[in-house]
């Protein structure tokens, strides 16, 4: 009775990934009433620097009560449906973009497409540039939620590009070029690269030497690169971040093919911390991709309340300043707690400086080197430790062992525990094992 | 060498979807171009008074003064529910959950009951949300149908549904063709019809997509012909959307017969093919908002809207205003009743203003927009003389007003006027202008 995709597993929930997000929902850890409940670790969301927020809205209640200066707007907003946006908020939008890649790149507002969130924006974009069956290539790890973004409706495929810890799930040629033959043997049309830069679930940035790569293999391919952005605002720790259109710049690549064929997505939930508000974008040169994705963005636009909201807080520029500069401290130093605290038992972070989350070696705890034995371990930990850690199998990482932890989704006192809970599966495990 | 030259000269320079480059947006229509020329030559009281009246746009703003009032005197309404603005905001802020906040669900079954007058319930567990019905209706769609698959819609109908229903779903609508030989209502053999034409052009049929109250016709589907339909779909075991945006736009709360209320008096028997779209963008006059939602009466439906709702939630902040608003019952029940009947006088000013033009309009009992009949003027009965006069209107009249082409109205001439976007003021001054019109061609 209904559709193919709406009876196909397409939609992902069946992943690891979401199923510990369920075991979590039904035995929540809460300090007072829950203590014993299960730690969520899962959860890539930065509660951090929401005071900063607050206070600024305590000081500013006009735009939350629909007042600017002049009078009440409400009734402008409540109409205001154009899906080219709420002008105001894009040009405050364009330069908060290029001041946190601090200002290497500049941003035109007529090129910006507002979308409900990075979900929206990763789902119009693959309408907009394949057909369905043809595919992207993807480096592995990634964010679970792709395969339901990219692929669900839209019917295109993803192709994994490998990568190893012997060099740090680095992103090197000749794994693109393996990629590329893969599809080619499946027979798929290959019409672009998903990168995710900042990576989730790795947290950290791409070198110029891996941006160098991405773009001379997207030009021999001829093929377009989508650069999910999300994780810009949480770059705390050198190196800095090289946004993709720097990195074209440098190679003095403007108005050539491949200037078009790169397109940013990013998104205020992760920085701002404002999921709920669903505030995405795409950012593209291609005018004829602008204008597909604006038409296409009816179909999930930012609310106007929203919008406004956002325009005001974003165009307070010395607030956005000591915001962004408090909140890399912020996360920088959580992230310090986390490594520090798990590195004394014996388990190892990948080195990162970025993102809202670390990615451990838990090798050592596996009872062999299998996904079957991941699973194992992640089981034990859910149900006998309390901790909801995501398994690397469910971010397609190929090698077992990988888990992402995340550390600013709670209060240290929290992550605290967390971190004791860990030492604990450490000691229940054999000696000397980490 | 020269071969791989001239392959990368045949490419596209960006190398797009067929998807992205398709003009199945719809944009290039007449039903966007009179906006075009509007946008160009606005009409303004003091400013531009020969401008173009826009009356091409479904928009209500009768009743802004009313939610403006509310938020006046309630501004706990946008602080999440205190006195300080601050407080509440990071769970706000935080909650991407797209079950969608309880209490938002909980005020939109209420006010979707009260609209209803009490006559259906709604369990708030079956609504899904989306940014705008125009999300809605895609969603389901992409639910309900496969690509190559066929939804029957009656003419004349909304022209957001080309795009809406087929561009990125690859579905296909075929009309069920309705005239005025009866009031433009839906009839057993116009839906047999529609489905014999779906299948020999090897089409298969997945569901029926009525709008009630209908746009552009501004009436209300009588509860026979609501039975019909449904029997219809039953019959054919096949899916039936009923998109009631309008729902609250009828001029008169017994006047509207909800599909929700013939499913509650067979006791929801069959009701698993049944789904409602809702959006509080006609009704409260919020489409800058984007608050749509699904009604569905099919729990697999519900579940895969719910996570396909992913790409197209509804901001927090937003849900959580209008769970505030919409839980007070004193102030839903003053403002359906008092919105009506403000919708209901201008319905009776443009349809006697154009009484006295000469000009008749279907009869009509909801909406924001009379359905128009110009087909006595026409100068041949046929859409190419439809759409000369939309353009002499457009250009020598100077008011957007839509074709019935536009609509896919199978019989030219018709057309559909806009009366609640604009002031009491601004619709006197459209009116005087159609008057001199017709005055002018009497006397040629």
């Amino acid at each position: 009775m209904l559709s193919r995709k709406a009876t196909c597993k397409s939609h992902g929930e069946d992943s690891s990934y979401f199923l510990g997000w369920q075991e979590y929902e039904k035995n929540p850890h809460d300090p007072v009433r829950n203590p014993s409940g299960i730690i969520q670790l899962g959860l890539a969301e930065n509660q951090l620097s929401f005071d900063l927020l607050e206070s600024w809205i305590a000081k500013n209640q006009e735009p939350i009560g629909f007042m600017k200066k002049g009078g009440s707007i409400f009734r402008e907003l409540a109409l205001f449906q154009d899906y080219r946006g709420l002008p105001a908020f894009k040009k405050e939008l364009s330069e908060y973009m290029a001041a946190i890649r601090q200002d290497k790149v500049r941003f035109d507002p007529n090129n910006i497409v507002l979308t409900a969130g990075s979900t929206s924006a990763n789902e119009a974009l693959m309408f907009c540039l394949a057909e369905a069956g043809e595919a992207f290539l993807v480096p592995t790890p990634y964010y679970p939620g792709f395969d339901r973004d990219l692929k669900w409706r839209t019917g295109v495929e993803i192709v994994p590009i490998q990568s190893s810890s012997v060099n740090n799930f680095r992103i090197i040629p000749s794994a693109l070029e393996e990629a590329y033959q893969h599809a080619q043997k499946l027979h798929l049309k290959v019409k672009g690269l998903f990168i995710t830069n900042p990576s989730n679930p790795l947290g950290t940035t791409l070198s110029s030497h891996e941006l160098d790569h991405l773009i001379n293999f997207a030009i021999d391919k001829n093929i377009h690169i989508v650069s999910d952005e999300i994780y810009s605002g949480t770059v705390f720790d050198s190196p800095r971040f090289i946004s993709i259109m720097e990195a074209l710049k440098k190679k003095n690549l403007e108005n050539t093919t491949i200037w078009s064929r790169v397109h940013i997505v990013s998104s205020l939930s992760k920085d701002f911390g404002l999921p709920g508000f669903r505030i995405g974008m795409i950012y593209s040169n291609s005018e004829t991709l602008i204008a597909a994705a604006t038409k296409m963005s009816s179909f999930g636009l930012v609310s106007s309340q929203s919008q406004f909201l956002l325009s005001r807080i974003l165009g307070d520029k010395k607030f956005t300043r000591k915001y962004i500069m408090e909140n890399r401290k912020r996360l920088k130093s959580r992230r310090k707690m986390l490594v520090s605290g798990l590195q004394k038992y014996g388990i190892r972070c990948l080195e990162n400086n970025a993102g809202l989350f670390c990615w451990i070696d838990m090798r050592c705890l596996l009872s062999s080197y299998t996904f079957e034995a991941e699973m194992e371990l992640w089981r034990r930990i859910i149900f006998k430790y309390g901790l909801n850690i995501s398994p690397g199998s469910s971010f397609h990482c190929p090698e077992p062992g990988w888990f992402r932890i995340c550390f600013s989704n709670m209060s240290e006192e929290t992550l605290d525990l967390a971190v004791r809970r860990i030492k604990a599966l450490v000691d229940s495990s054999a000696p000397n094992a980490c | 060498m020269a071969i791989k030259i001239i392959e990368q000269q045949q490419q596209p320079s960006v190398g797009l979807s067929r998807v992205a480059v398709s003009d199945t947006h719809g944009e290039d229509s007449p039903y966007f171009a009179g906006w075009k020329a509007y946008d160009q030559d606005p009409y303004d009281e003091l400013t531009n008074p020969s401008g173009v009246i826009q009356m091409g746009l479904a928009e209500n703003q009768v009743s802004f003064d009313l939610l403006e009032k509310y938020l006046e005197e309630h501004p706990e309404a946008t602080n999440n529910g205190s006195s300080t603005a601050a407080s509440g905001f990071r769970e706000n802020a935080l909650f991407q959950d797209y079950h969608g906040l309880q209490s938002f669900r909980k005020a939109m079954a209420s006010f979707m009951e009260q609209i209803r007058g009490g006559r259906a319930k709604f369990s708030p567990d079956r609504i899904v949300i989306t940014a705008g019905a125009t999300a809605a209706n895609e969603l389901l769609t992409f639910i309900l149908a496969d690509p190559g698959d066929a939804l029957l819609i009656p003419t004349p109908y909304y022209p957001g549904f080309d795009r809406d229903l087929r561009w990125r779903t690859g579905v296909n609508i075929v009309p069920v063709h309705c005239d005025s030989s009866n009031n433009f209502e839906i009839t057993r053999q116009a839906l047999e019809s529609a489905y014999k034409e779906a299948e020999s052009k090897n089409m298969r049929v997945r569901g029926v997509l009525i709008t009630n109250p209908s746009n552009p016709l501004g009436a209300t589907i009588k509860r026979a012909i609501l039975e019909q339909v449904l029997e219809f779909a039953t019959s054919k075991n096949i899916h039936l959307v009923s998109d009631e945006i309008y729902s609250g736009s009828a001029f008169s709360s017994g006047e509207f017969v909800s599909i929700a209320e013939i499913l509650e008096a067979r006791n929801y028997k069959d009701s698993e093919r049944v789904h409602i779209v809702y959006s509080l963008s006609k009704d409260l006059g919020l489409p800058g908002f984007r608050v749509g939602t699904i009604y569905s009466y099919n729990d697999k439906v519900v579940t895969t809207a719910r996570r396909m709702s992913s790409f197209t939630l509804i901001s927090s902040q937003t849900q959580q205003l209008l769970a505030s608003m919409l839980s007070d019952r004193k102030f839903t029940e003053m403002y359906i009743r008092t919105n009506r009947e403000r919708l209901r006088q201008r319905y009776q000013m443009i349809v006697d203003g154009l009484k006295n033009a000469g000009i008749q309009c279907l009869e009509g009992n909801a909406g924001l927009f009379c359905w128009m009949n110009m087909s006595p003027i026409l100068e041949k009965p046929n859409r190419e003389q439809e759409l000369a006069l939309w353009e002499l209107i457009l250009h020598e009249v100077k008011l957007n007003i839509s074709p019935g082409s536009s609509c896919h109205c199978s019989e030219p001439g018709w057309f559909r006027v806009c009366f609640a976007n604009m002031s009491e003021k601004t619709l006197e001054v459209a009116l005087t202008r159609i008057h001199h019109f017709m005055e002018r061609r009497r006397v040629r």
